[in-house]
């Protein structure tokens, strides 16, 4: 079975050196004795940082957006211009053509001030993420696919064993597989950063500061689709993340990202 | 074990110590560059002082983007204006002619300008993007005479910090800083696209303001006073937008 690759006593093994930083472990401690965590507080505090930050701009995203649900293609676009598409939905301001015969209330006012609020805790949270991450080697432990593992073989299999839904091994509550680290891997590094780049592209003063940021996304209406993807992209990935929690069993993946420690563990039941 | 714990007790009070200072000394020093935004209070307050500070400290000087006349979007996008009452039709019936810019508050000489007398100012042409807060935009030739000048011609004195910008519609008042009201592409544009500024889009007179959003680019602009504190204005949050919910800086 390929997935089955960091084992427990493993993980064990890393967290007692991560916490040996301070007290040197006593070599005749046996290791089943100390509970691993499976995720380390970094993670979860900025796990549940970023969740509500994203629930927050999701749902005040989502409440721009009706103010103007048609979308454009360079530098500028309104309803004289041609659209490169537009959401069939009823809009917040009547100069939009929906077709709807009502308008929606207008509340674009408090969800600009939380969204760029929200959107400063994430970043801030972000970075701290990332850096801590570099430096704990959590990204380069936890993350990156072992090299034997990335190949299209690999690749193929992992999707397949998904596709039938089959359940996930023990050892997947103790690491990742390789398509979970390859979507982290992508939304940390990918989509995260392509939506705030396009969320300060629409700013008419980072576009005075940086225009070079606004020109090579193609305009400031383009910068406007390219967020609203990369949000519906980073809007799905929470869907099957919660749908995937849920699958393998939602207490103890929950209680794994709250207290820390793997609620599987046989070898203790 | 209780070694850990007790080392981490100490430097977690120490970080936490250090990060409440640190905030602190942080707002004491923005207050004291004018970082923090007249309506940087409330529950969005961090949020927007952030934003505020950050753009200040990043782009101070910058200058938004111009674009070529090819660019100009054709037709351009009007959005929906209030009423504009009896006193306005009345100008409007004679050809403006009356229309008059105040200008008060911190400056060593009032004055009233007419349209004439803007427009005999020297003139500064840009084509530039207006966005609006909802999310459409469009790309226009603005003319007018720079902010800054008429600023000079009535003296600003050192303690000014804010110019207070008002429309003909009572409800509408903005407010903007020095760093936006002495940049060289705000303008007190009285054309559009080669021709008269249309009253659509704010004729006779509007002031572009182009680094921010369409909103503080105010329609119908008949006074402005420079202030060193918005405190006395309203309800003292920097202009009529905070009071409707919206952020005064509309930087982004």
């Amino acid at each position: 079975m390929l997935t089955v690759r960091p084992k427990r006593a493993q993980t064990v093994t890393i967290f007692q050196m991560a916490d040996s930083v301070w007290v040197p472990i006593v070599e005749s401690a046996p290791p089943v004795t100390k509970v691993a965590a499976r995720h380390s507080g970094l993670v979860r505090v900025t796990h549940w940082i970023t969740t509500v930050c994203f629930v927050a701009l999701l749902v005040t995203g989502v409440e721009i957006l009706i103010s103007h649900p048609r979308f454009y293609w360079g530098e500028a676009g309104n309803v004289l211009t041609p659209a490169l598409f537009q959401i069939p939905i009823p809009a917040s301001r009547s100069t939009v053509p929906t077709g709807y015969g009502y308008v929606l209330p207008d509340q674009n006012g408090w969800s600009r001030y939380l969204h760029f609020q929200a959107a400063w805790v994430v970043v801030l949270t972000g970075l701290v993420y990332v850096l801590f991450g570099l430096l704990r080697g959590h990204f380069q432990r936890n993350l990156r696919p072992a090299r034997g593992d990335l190949s299209w073989r690999a690749l193929s299999t992992e999707i397949a064993k998904h596709l039938r839904f089959s359940a996930a091994s023990e050892a997947e509550a103790w690491s990742y597989n390789l398509l979970q680290r390859l979507t982290y891997l992508i939304v940390i590094f990918v989509l995260f950063p392509l939506v705030i780049w396009t969320g300060l592209a629409m700013s008419p003063a980072i576009a005075s500061a940086f225009p070079i940021a606004v020109r090579v996304l193609g305009g400031q209406q383009s910068a406007r689709t390219i967020h609203f993807f990369v949000s519906v992209l980073l809007t799905l990935f929470l869907l099957v993340h919660i749908a995937m929690v849920c699958r393998a069993g939602f207490r103890s993946r929950m209680q794994s990202m709250i207290t820390g420690r793997g609620a599987i563990n046989k070898e203790q039941a | 074990m209780n070694k850990v714990s007790r080392r981490k007790l100490i430097t977690g009070g120490l970080a936490a110590t250090a990060g409440a200072s640190g905030l602190v000394v942080a707002t004491k020093l923005a207050r004291s560059y004018g970082l923090i935004p007249p309506d940087g209070v409330g529950l969005y307050g961090p949020g927007e002082t952030l934003t505020y500070a950050a753009q200040r400290i990043l782009n101070r000087h910058s200058l938004a983007r111009e674009f070529a006349p090819s660019q100009i979007s054709k037709p351009p996008f009007a959005n929906a204006v209030a009423p504009l009452g009896e006193g306005f039709k009345r100008l409007q019936d004679a050809g403006f002619g009356d229309w008059r810019l105040a200008v008060d508050g911190m400056v060593a000489r009032p004055a009233s300008f007419s349209l004439a007398q803007i427009k005999s100012f020297p003139q500064r042409s840009q084509i530039t993007h207006l966005a609006c807060e909802e999310g459409w935009s469009y790309i226009a030739e603005w003319n007018g005479a720079p902010l800054s000048h008429v600023l000079d011609v009535v003296g600003t004195l050192p303690q000014a910090r804010y110019v207070v910008y008002r429309s003909i519609q009572s409800d509408w008042w903005e407010s903007i800083d020095m760093a936006d009201a002495l940049h060289p592409q705000t303008l007190v544009t009285y054309g559009m696209n080669g021709g008269e500024l249309p009253v659509r889009f704010g004729g006779p007179l509007r002031l572009r303001v182009p680094r921010q959003l369409g909103y503080k680019s105010l329609k119908y602009i008949t006074s402005l006073t420079v202030t060193d504190s918005l405190k006395r204005f309203g309800k003292g949050l920097g202009s009529a937008e905070p009071e409707a919910g919206y952020a005064w800086y509309a930087g982004i």
